[in-house]
């Protein structure tokens, strides 16, 4: 535990820190408010912030975005004292931001069913409504089929 | 040290951001907060480095998502009901999720350190070899569309996917609508 007084372990450890705040935000988001749009909400705070989390894995220090730069003839230059920063973290990102859209997408397709189903979108309404379609379900089938499942 | 101080007024931002959005009931001022959420992180994505991503990030969290999302308030409810439970255990679940997590990053490499894993096995090899196999300026360019490119068929089978969920759902939402208003007539 001697590295938590080291300064230098701290100021490189601090963005991990700073983006897990930010990720139980939104699980917070997720777990305490009923609402579902607000969980899905939440649920897209909680996935940028692993996105962020992810790219600054791959960020070296007094590097640059990693492109080359071309010169006239349209030649790329190659010039070993610049540092670049980790392409590869911001290529698996840029698929998980496009993956994240079509599950939020599909996510609000299915509110939108829920809603014309059971005409709400808090968690506790669904549940009461649920609660007594099977209460009644129970005593209409419930000694027939064997008791309580 | 600049980008430090950048970097740190930004995660200042999205995290008074996501606490307005944990206590706001309008669910309009709760998209167009994530759209806000989404370009901040944008911003941030530049100040790490990560062009391609910020612009990605800026059209498809701020602009897409957000849009869908207005979509969905529009055909379902405007607000959220007021909380009826108290959030002391969710609190607690998130607070030991994240000490997990902060413990889980004691071992992780410095931030920013050149000689990290993540920087040390195939990342090197992709930035020579962009050169000289696909000759791309932009090496994100070239990773993804060359020597990750199954990654993004995957990813576009994924998007196919969604996409004819989506009309599954929604199909008929409109005509249903319709005969339920004529049988209720």
């Amino acid at each position: 535990m001697e590295r938590l007084s080291d300064w230098a372990f701290i100021v490189g450890h601090l963005n991990y820190w700073m983006f897990i705040i930010l990720m139980m935000t939104g699980l917070y988001i997720v777990v305490a408010r009923g609402n579902l749009v607000k969980k899905i909400v939440g649920l897209n705070i909680f996935q940028t912030s692993v996105f962020m989390l992810y790219i600054s894995i791959g960020k070296v220090t007094g590097g640059t975005a990693p492109i080359y730069p071309v010169d006239m003839q349209g030649n790329l230059q190659v010039d070993p004292s610049i540092v670049y920063s980790n392409p590869l973290p911001h290529v698996l990102i840029l698929t998980a931001i496009v993956v994240g859209i079509a599950t939020t997408s599909l996510a609000l397709a299915l509110i939108i069913r829920i809603r014309e189903v059971y005409e709400t979108i808090e968690e506790d309404d669904i549940l009461k409504i649920e609660r007594e379609l099977s209460a009644k379900d129970y005593k209409e089938h419930g000694p027939a089929m064997g008791g309580r499942a | 040290m600049v980008a430090t101080v950048i970097t740190v007024i930004l995660f200042t931002m999205l995290v008074l951001t996501a606490l307005a959005i944990v206590r706001i009931y309008s669910l309009f001022a709760v998209v167009m907060l994530s759209g806000v959420f989404s370009l901040l992180s944008a911003l941030l994505f530049v100040a790490l480095d990560a062009v391609d991503v910020a612009f990605t990030e800026a059209a498809v969290g701020a602009g897409i998502s957000t849009v869908l999302m207005l979509g969905t308030i529009a055909l379902t409810a405007r607000t959220q009901k007021k909380a009826t439970r108290s959030g002391f255990v969710p609190f607690v679940v998130v607070a030991v999720t994240g000490v997990a997590l902060v413990y889980g990053t004691l071992d992780m490499p410095n931030f920013g350190d050149p000689t990290a894993p993540a920087s040390m096995h195939v990342a090197p090899e992709y930035m020579t070899g962009s050169v000289k196999d696909i000759d791309v300026a932009n090496v994100v360019t070239s990773i993804l569309a060359s020597y990750r490119g199954y990654d993004t068929l995957g990813e576009t089978a994924v998007v196919f996917t969604a996409g004819i969920g989506v009309l599954v759902l929604l199909s008929g939402l409109g005509r249903r609508r319709r005969e339920d208003e004529e049988e209720d007539a």
